[in-house]
């Protein structure tokens, strides 16, 4: 027989969430509610002249050509980023889950990336690629002849801000896919193997569908970590630049609000993403939770 | 026995009394919120350490709040709170946001409430020119200022044949031309580069040919002003540079500093333009080659250069404190400006002295014999009294405007655009910012 303790006070569970309610309600909702309340308002950063100004904030981000251009921009980029980072993290993980000796020192090492700061990453990848000081931009400039220069082609600076960004996101995905694969039951490929399936074949018939849940929830992770956290990568590198060619969504919010104090562009901006990321979630709760196994 | 204790009692309540009044004599304490670090921050900190030391009354507290981006944010969400600093330190773009806040104490209003007669003529003008509204009344203390100059690689001139520059007469732009060819010629890998292209070349070369970046006086005057940077001159320059690209005589190395410093330290650039306050870094990290200093180059046409203007900071004062602490504020301010402090500030640096008599007893000192290339700067700056055209710029979202004119540009180094067609989309842009701005404090 299981011993069960009863509590009968209506009031202690409430008690109990208490705290993590007030941490919620001051550090999320709170600021989340005043950038609503700002989006709405034009007003000068000290707060002394403010005008409610019902959506105009919002209008005026939909016909700025460049806003669109920027929401390009962003979707180009993470889109790239998670397709770099999920094809190297699983090409990776396959190796890595063949290898018998020092697998657990290879696993180790693999992760050790996804500790540094995407702002280390990007001061990491500039000291390689940046074209007046970097090591690798030096050496494929003078034995290549790449006419390597991101300080002024946007294509170039956009390729440099994916690798520094996806880099880091590679062992991350890397250890959620050698899980995956470790749960992938032996017999079914020795089976397919006996049949005469060949490797790659094994891989894209086997692998791959019996991967999907993680493949999906890493697609999804991917895609907030690049709309979001490579603020640092972008900060660092790039500042949004040459041209505007690498100003993804989120840095635009920071150049408006923090650095430009246009208070009301810049939470209407906020407010757009928070809607995206919303919805990005929703998605995830539906598709994602539905389809992984959670066992043991 | 009672009466004893009663006596006693009050006895004791005297000298509580007494005591506590002792604790209230404390100095009061005037925090200083600013953005310089390394070895600014610790020349800041021994000129605050010479001011509390020098009487008893009050003690600065100077904190460190980032860059200027994060200081000025810190400042304004501590107004907000309520729990402002008594001195903030603001960069110069953000002049009219501060300005125009409402949450400032002028001062020219400080000093003269608190009694100080101070002879502002006694000040670089440029200096002051642009901190000043448009009735020539101070609103905020000049600090740290800055103009740009122009580096040149003496050996790498040598090289070429081509002789120094003079240190006050400024060479002009088709000269420029033969010397980038002649240093492209002997074999550099480019030219010219430069560093704060909007400051550099389109704010500074439009002020010392007395061209208006704005109407209204460069916003002075107004807030509907109107940007007019597309104009002829200033597009001819920029077509200028845009067409020595294709030689290398001019190479495009970033917007701000580290990518031109570092490929004129490395020698792949003879010529670079940038902020006098580079010449600290230069001392300590160029050590394979001689530089010197030279005037930034103007237009043949132009035979009477106007002043260069000026970058940096300067200290705002918050409203809402007590009059006791504003008597310190205005003693704090007052001792910047002394010519010790501004001679020291100048020495250690490179930002300039803010009064004449600093600069007249640096003269004396011989401080420019010894260091010539520190005087090129001042001299370009007061060189001429600033006109209404060249005593500064004054408008609104002036971060933002400057991140469209480099966008702008940069679009024309990587020939997406042509320079009329970009300068024609930044004032279009910078516009579209302005309007917004007018429309809040209206």
């Amino acid at each position: 027989m299981i011993k069960r303790s009863v509590f009968t006070s209506r009031t202690l569970p409430y008690l109990l969430i208490l705290p993590q309610v007030v941490v919620t309600l001051t550090f999320f909702y709170w600021p989340a509610a005043q950038g609503l309340m700002q989006s709405v308002m034009r007003s000068d950063p000290f707060g002394q002249h403010s005008t409610f100004i019902w959506f105009s904030n919002f209008t005026a981000l939909f016909k700025d050509p460049l806003y669109l251009k920027s929401i390009g921009i962003t979707l180009l980029f993470s889109t790239a980023v998670a397709a770099v980072s999920i094809s190297l993290g699983l090409f990776i993980a396959t190796m890595a889950n063949r290898a018998l000796k020092a697998k657990a020192v290879v696993r180790t090492m693999l992760i050790w990336p996804y500790a540094v700061a995407p702002a280390i990453s990007g001061i990491l990848w500039l000291f390689l690629l940046h074209p007046s000081y970097g090591v690798v931009a030096y050496a494929i400039k003078r034995w290549f002849g790449v006419d390597w220069n991101p300080v002024l082609r946007g294509s170039d600076a956009m390729f440099m801000i994916i690798m520094a960004s996806a880099w880091k996101e590679i062992s991350y995905n890397f250890v959620f896919f050698i899980a995956g694969l470790q749960a992938i039951p032996k017999s079914l490929i020795e089976a397919a193997a006996i049949d005469g399936a060949s490797p790659f074949r094994r891989f894209w018939t086997i692998t791959v569908p019996l991967l999907s849940p993680t493949l999906f929830f890493v697609t999804v992770m991917n895609i907030i970590y690049s709309f979001f956290e490579t603020f640092g990568v972008v900060h660092v590198m790039t500042q949004g630049g040459p041209g505007g060619a690498t100003n993804i969504l989120v840095y635009k919010v920071y150049q408006d609000g923090f650095i430009g104090l246009n208070l009301g562009a810049s939470s209407s901006q906020s407010v757009v993403l928070m809607t995206l990321i919303i919805v990005i979630t929703l998605l995830q709760f539906k598709y994602v939770e539905k389809k992984v196994q959670y066992t043991g | 026995m009672s009466v004893r204790k009663l006596f006693m009692f009050f006895a004791v309540l005297v000298a509580a009394v007494f005591l506590s009044t002792q604790v209230m004599a404390e100095p009061v304490t005037i925090n200083w919120w600013h953005a310089m670090k390394g070895a600014r921050g610790k020349v800041v900190d021994t000129m605050i350490k010479a001011f509390n030391d020098s009487q008893s009354d009050y003690v600065v507290v100077g904190t460190y709040k980032g860059n200027y981006d994060e200081t000025v944010n810190a400042g304004v969400a501590a107004y907000r709170a309520k729990k402002q600093p008594h001195i903030l330190q603001s960069f110069e773009v953000g002049t009219q946001t501060m300005m125009l806040s409402g949450a400032i104490y002028p001062v020219y209003k400080l000093m003269k409430d608190e009694g100080y007669t101070i002879d502002w003529k006694g000040y670089l003008q440029p200096v002051l020119s642009y901190y000043m509204n448009a009735d020539g009344d101070l609103m905020s203390m000049p600090f740290n200022s800055s103009t740009p100059v122009m580096y040149y690689n003496v050996d790498l001139f040598k090289k070429a044949g081509i002789p120094m520059l003079d240190k006050e007469k400024p060479v002009t732009w088709d000269e420029m031309a033969e010397i980038t060819a002649k240093l492209v010629k002997s074999g550099v890998k480019g030219g010219l580069t430069f560093g704060w292209q909007s400051w550099t070349q389109v704010e500074n070369y439009s002020a010392m040919h007395n061209i208006p970046f704005a109407s209204k006086a460069n916003g002075y005057e107004g807030l509907d002003c109107e940007l007019l940077i597309n104009n002829l001159t200033v597009v001819n320059h920029i077509a200028m540079l845009k067409d020595w690209m294709k030689d290398g005589r001019f190479f495009y190395g970033g917007q701000k500093f580290q990518g031109p410093t570092a490929e004129f330290a490395a020698q792949n650039a003879g010529v670079y333009i940038d902020s006098v306050s580079q010449i600290a870094k230069m001392q300590a990290t160029v050590k394979d080659f001689q530089w010197d200093v030279a005037p930034m180059p103007v237009e043949a046409w132009m035979t009477e250069p106007q002043n260069s203007i000026i970058g940096g900071a300067s200290l705002w004062v918050f409203k809402g404190h007590n009059k006791e602490d504003y008597k310190g504020v205005a003693a704090f301010l007052k001792h910047l400006a002394t010519p010790e402090m501004q001679v020291y500030w100048h020495r250690e640096t490179g930002y300039f002295p803010i009064t004449l008599a600093a600069y007249e007893q640096l003269k004396k000192e011989g401080y420019y014999k010894e260091f010539p290339y520190q005087e090129v700067g001042i001299k370009q700056l007061t060189r001429r009294d600033p006109t209404k055209i060249s005593r500064g710029l004054r408008l609104g979202y002036f971060i933002q405007i400057r991140n469209i004119i480099n966008e702008e540009l940069e679009l024309v180094w990587n020939g997406t655009k042509t320079p009329q067609e970009a300068m024609d989309s930044a004032v279009k842009r910078s516009n579209q910012q302005l309007r917004e701005f007018e429309k809040i404090y209206k």
